[in-house]
């Protein structure tokens, strides 16, 4: 534990609790109501009332979930397009609000989401690290301390940090976003579909920090497509299918059954849930 | 983080989220977070002023140069096409303009800034969670920085146009602060508005130039008709901007309603608009 550079006061409630599990999630349901307009405005506000329409669509998203994460596990999260996997790492990380249920974290969360960071492209990316860092609930100075680490990890190349992220390219978009979400020094580090546009270098980079994390106990969930990658850097999977959890255990039983059950077909969901 | 934290007080990484109820999150560490983010505000608005140029020295000059040629026109329009009927000295006149213009459009700036913050901070909204009410508070912070350098030129046209001297003057920001307190929370509930209707913010220039008009800025409020007088009380500004003007300009005491009426209004605007705001927040990321 000594080589964790997290505060005393997290330190102490990690070894008194470490019965408790790092991400509770009980019986969580997600419910959203969406408007399908591209762009809603008030306008279209009026005229729709005026037909007696409504734009609101209630989009299921997640349907009672329950799971724990133990400290130090790395999950898996897989599951196909629109099943709900981004919302339920939205709902962890305090993003979205539970429909109902409840969610509880122990630790500092760092997410790195599938739309990429908040980066303002008018921007430096030394200005978005510091942005982002700080939105994160850092001080100035920690920023500044993570910095350095930071830049060297990204390894963009001389002069970028100091250049507006318009001109970078997505690579070094992702880069950047992964070197941010890294070194904030998470308990528990969220990514998802993060690492697709990196070249093989950096990806190997990459997998080996996040595989140093999870030595330090630090709790790590994967959203991926890349089922190698799952297979290779979880210990724990979960599957999930259209909000409701299909399959929990060890990534190589359930991305069989989920390779499985995407060559089969959704008719025979009931038949491998019983697996 | 926005989130409820179980004894927070000795144990602060632990977050628990909850579906909350009338959609009001819990205020005490809502504030907390705010308070310890304040740093993120400020930044988010340094480089906002600094990607927009205004710390070059044509971008400071510009912040000047607009609104004086705001304060040109409308002089034109109100004295010259007017036919000088105002009892006022034409001088007298202008910097009463010049006074009320100025901070006119500081409130102008903090509530068009404020509404697109929350659409336009996108992908950090979806990404992080922080109290979203940093955003329309970093637009404050921004469009006061806009703001200050016209102070000096109000400061130059007082000295000029041999406006009068006084300690009451000394008074002025409160009122100043009490139109902060205002554009605050206007800027949130057109913040929350402008994710709910993203054509808001077209609209609202308009909504503000029908402000200004009814406003004592362009006129003195003793002025007024008197068929609309009784109405002036209901108009926010006539009391925010008329104190103001009242101290700075002419350096005398406002009367006790408008001290009276600027608070009410600046309490109220900030309560109902930071409850608004709260209460909308949490759905920013569905609806971006």
């Amino acid at each position: 534990m000594s080589s964790l550079s997290v505060s005393e006061a997290e330190k102490k409630t990690m070894s008194n609790t470490s019965s408790t599990p790092a991400v509770r999630v009980q019986d969580v349901s997600i419910t959203y109501r969406t408007t399908f307009e591209r762009v809603p405005t008030f306008k279209t506000a009026i005229v729709r009332f005026g037909r007696g329409e409504r734009a609101i669509r209630e989009v299921k998203a997640v349907q009672n979930v329950s799971f724990d994460v133990d400290h130090g596990s790395t999950i898996g999260i897989i599951g196909a397009n629109g099943a709900g996997k981004s919302t339920l790492m939205r709902a962890i990380a305090g993003i979205l609000p539970p429909t109902s249920g409840r969610i509880e974290v122990h630790g500092r969360v760092s997410t790195l989401l599938s739309l990429g960071v908040g980066f303002n492209a008018a921007l430096s990316g030394k200005e978005n690290i510091v942005l982002g860092g700080l939105a994160a609930g850092l001080t100035r100075k920690q920023v500044q301390e993570r910095f350095e680490e930071i830049e060297a990890f990204a390894e963009l190349g001389e002069g970028f940090m100091e250049m507006p992220m318009r001109t970078y390219s997505s690579g070094m978009f992702q880069r950047v976003a992964f070197a941010v979400a890294v070194h904030m020094d998470p308990d528990i580090l969220m990514i998802d579909e993060a690492l697709s546009a990196g070249d093989a270098q950096f990806k190997t980079k990459a997998a080996a920090k996040m595989k140093e994390l999870v030595e330090n106990s630090r709790t790590m969930f994967l959203v991926s497509h890349a089922m190698s990658s799952v297979r290779e850097l979880c210990n724990d999977c979960i599957w999930i299918d259209k909000g409701k959890v299909m399959m929990r255990g060890e990534p190589k039983e359930v991305i069989d059954a989920y390779t499985h059950f995407l060559k089969v077909g959704a008719t025979e969901a009931v038949s491998l849930e019983d697996l | 983080m926005n989130a409820t934290s179980v004894d927070e007080e000795f144990n602060p990484s632990v977050h628990v989220y909850e579906p909350h109820k009338a959609g009001l999150p819990p205020l005490r560490p809502y504030f907390r977070a705010l308070w310890e983010r304040r740093v993120f505000a400020a930044e988010m608005s340094r480089t906002g002023i600094r990607a927009a140029n205004t710390n070059t020295f044509f971008g400071q000059i510009w912040l000047v140069i607009n609104p004086l040629l705001l304060a040109a026109v409308y002089y034109l329009l109100t004295q010259i096409i007017a036919g000088g009927s105002t009892r006022q000295g034409a001088a007298a006149t202008f910097a009463h303009l010049c006074g009320g213009l100025f901070v006119f459009y500081y409130f102008q700036g903090a509530v068009s800034t404020g509404a697109g913050s929350v659409v336009g901070g996108g992908k950090l909204l979806m990404n992080m969670a922080f109290p979203r009410m940093l955003l329309p508070l970093s637009a404050l912070r921004t469009a006061f920085f806009r703001f200050l350098p016209t102070m000096f030129v109000y400061a130059v046209i007082h000295v000029v146009v041999g406006g009068p001297f006084g300690f009451v003057m000394l008074l002025a920001p409160v009122f100043l602060f009490l139109l902060t307190m205002f554009a605050a929370g206007m800027s949130m509930i057109f913040a929350a508005l402008q994710v709910y209707f993203r054509d808001t913010a077209s609209f609202l220039p308009y909504f503000m130039r029908i402000w200004l008009y009814l406003s004592p800025v362009l006129w003195f409020a003793e002025v007024a008709p008197e068929k609309f007088k009784p109405f002036l009380p209901f108009n926010p500004l006539t009391s925010l901007i008329g104190g103001w003007t009242d101290l700075l300009v002419r350096a005398k005491m406002p009367p006790l309603e408008m001290w009276i009426g600027g608070v009410i209004w600046a309490v109220a605007a900030l309560a109902i608009g930071s409850l608004f705001f709260m209460s909308r927040e949490r759905e920013f990321a569905v609806r971006l």
